[in-house]
């Protein structure tokens, strides 16, 4: 089975509806405990993010195969209303003293590749894959 | 992470449950230096518990197992913290050497030597409270028996204070050949200081100009502490004060400018409020009591006083300067 699939992020609990999802598949991609737990921290953030500054959105999980490597994409897209400072926002210390959580860089280091593509006004779109090690 | 090191701390776990001894909590503290050391996050440290636990007991009731993964989950965040604590401390290196240069470049910018002149003994020290100094201190010779000063407080410390004191200084430096007055130079510099710099920026000055010739002492102030003046014939301190707003305020500002006469073992003394508002336990110090001290060292030559009440002062404040510390010593000798 082709497994890999989308949860819309309309309410708060619909975070805990993308972590299930986002578990479940690095589960069955084959990643331990403790990277699973990465996993579903970098969704739990994305899609947090989602839901505090777009409104709505959807987290797609997919498994992902490049050669001997396998892994997970997080795909994490809005139309809300993109970010204007994307430097300040990749920043150390710039989200998590507001008490905001693991921001922008923590998602990035719980991930391998980590990819945002925003406009103002249009939306934001992120990418984050992990791979199996 | 390694397995060796996965396979260690199995091996120290097993002698812990069996001795439970003060030892192996004790290599156990040592361990974790290595775990610190090659960068293991504290989720993997919990993940290697649960794991060497499972090994080594047995009939382990699978919700102990199970909790383990609770405790993981807790701790990607402490993880993540720390990852972002190291890598703010290696930003934090960077700047602080970034500091450095910029200090280095402040000191060879700015600095001044001190003028040989018949008949006038020069001490002067200028100390920063932190890495950059906003005090200022500019000499010039203009002819071999004339010599000006400046001393020059931005309000407001630190890197920008000492970038604009750049400014200050290469303002003064256009007018090197000039022979201008004092008041005419505070005007220029306010002109150029109320042009390029921000609002909120402002600099105090005490502009002197000594003429060995006639052992006369011009000086004109723009907000600047007033300097002290020593009457030895008096043995009595007199305040040289002149009328006139800080740089920067307003582009017209005129500046008063008043002489003094200076006989033998007379000697003017410029300073910024580092000096004057010394701050000790009992609060500011008064004028009188640098007086005293100044009094104390008067037959002394020009840089001994100077280093005199430096070292008074800062003894005071437990070697702890509030504010950046500036004090210029004119002393005649013949």
């Amino acid at each position: 089975m082709e497994h890999g699939s989308s949860i819309e992020i309309n309410t708060e609990w619909d975070i805990v509806a993308a972590r299930q999802l986002g578990r479940n598949e690095a589960k069955e991609t084959g990643f331990g405990t403790v990277d699973q737990a990465r996993i579903t921290t970098a969704i739990s953030e994305l899609a947090r993010n989602i839901y505090l500054y777009a409104g709505k959105g959807v987290i797609k999980i997919e498994p992902v195969r490049a050669g001997q490597r396998a892994g997970l994409i997080i795909t994490a897209s809005d139309e809300g209303p993109g970010i204007t400072d994307l430097q300040k926002v990749m920043e150390d210390g710039f989200t998590t003293s507001g008490g905001l959580g693991a921001g922008m860089p923590g998602v990035k280091r719980l991930m391998d590749d980590f990819r945002v593509e925003t406009e103002v006004g249009i939306g934001t779109t992120i990418t984050a894959t992990k791979w199996l090690h | 992470m390694p397995q060796e090191t996965g396979k260690q701390y199995k091996q120290m776990l097993k002698s812990f449950l069996r001795t439970q001894g003060e030892e192996d909590l004790y290599l156990g503290q040592q361990f974790s230096r290595n775990f610190i050391e090659k960068k293991i996050a504290p989720e993997d440290v919990i993940s290697l518990h649960k794991t060497s636990i499972e090994e080594l007991i047995e009939d382990l009731p699978p919700e102990v197992s199970i909790s383990f993964d609770f405790l993981i989950e807790m701790m990607i965040h402490y993880g993540l913290a720390l990852k972002e604590h190291q890598s703010l401390i290696r930003k934090q290196e960077a700047i602080q050497m970034e500091m450095d240069i910029a200090v280095r470049m402040q000191n060879t910018l700015l600095q001044t030597a001190t003028p040989e002149v018949q008949g006038l003994d020069i001490g002067w020290i200028s100390k920063p409270a932190k890495q950059m100094n906003g005090d200022y201190v500019y000499f010039l010779n203009e002819t071999s028996s004339q010599v000006c000063l400046a001393v020059a407080d931005i309000i407001g410390k630190g890197m920008s204070a000492a970038m604009h004191m750049s400014m200050v200084k290469f303002g003064m430096d256009s007018l090197r050949y000039e022979k201008r007055s004092p008041s005419e130079v505070l005007s220029f510099i306010n002109k150029m200081i109320e042009k390029s710099i921000s609002d909120s920026m402002f600099v105090s000055m005490f502009y002197g100009k000594y003429d060995t010739d006639t052992a006369t002492f011009r000086y004109a102030s723009a907000g600047h502490e007033p300097a002290l003046f020593y009457c030895a014939a008096e043995k009595e301190f007199k305040l040289l004060e002149s009328k006139g707003l800080l740089l920067g305020v307003q582009e017209e500002a005129k500046y008063e400018e008043r002489t003094v006469k200076l006989e033998v073992n007379d000697f003017v003394v410029i300073m910024t409020d580092g000096v004057s508002e010394t701050r000790t336990e009992n609060g500011f110090i008064e004028m009188d009591f640098i007086e005293n001290l100044l009094c104390q060292v008067k037959s002394e030559n020009a840089q001994a006083m100077v280093d005199y009440l430096f070292n008074e002062l800062s003894r005071m404040q437990d070697y702890q300067l509030h504010d950046d510390f500036t004090l210029v010593i004119l002393k005649k000798t013949k």
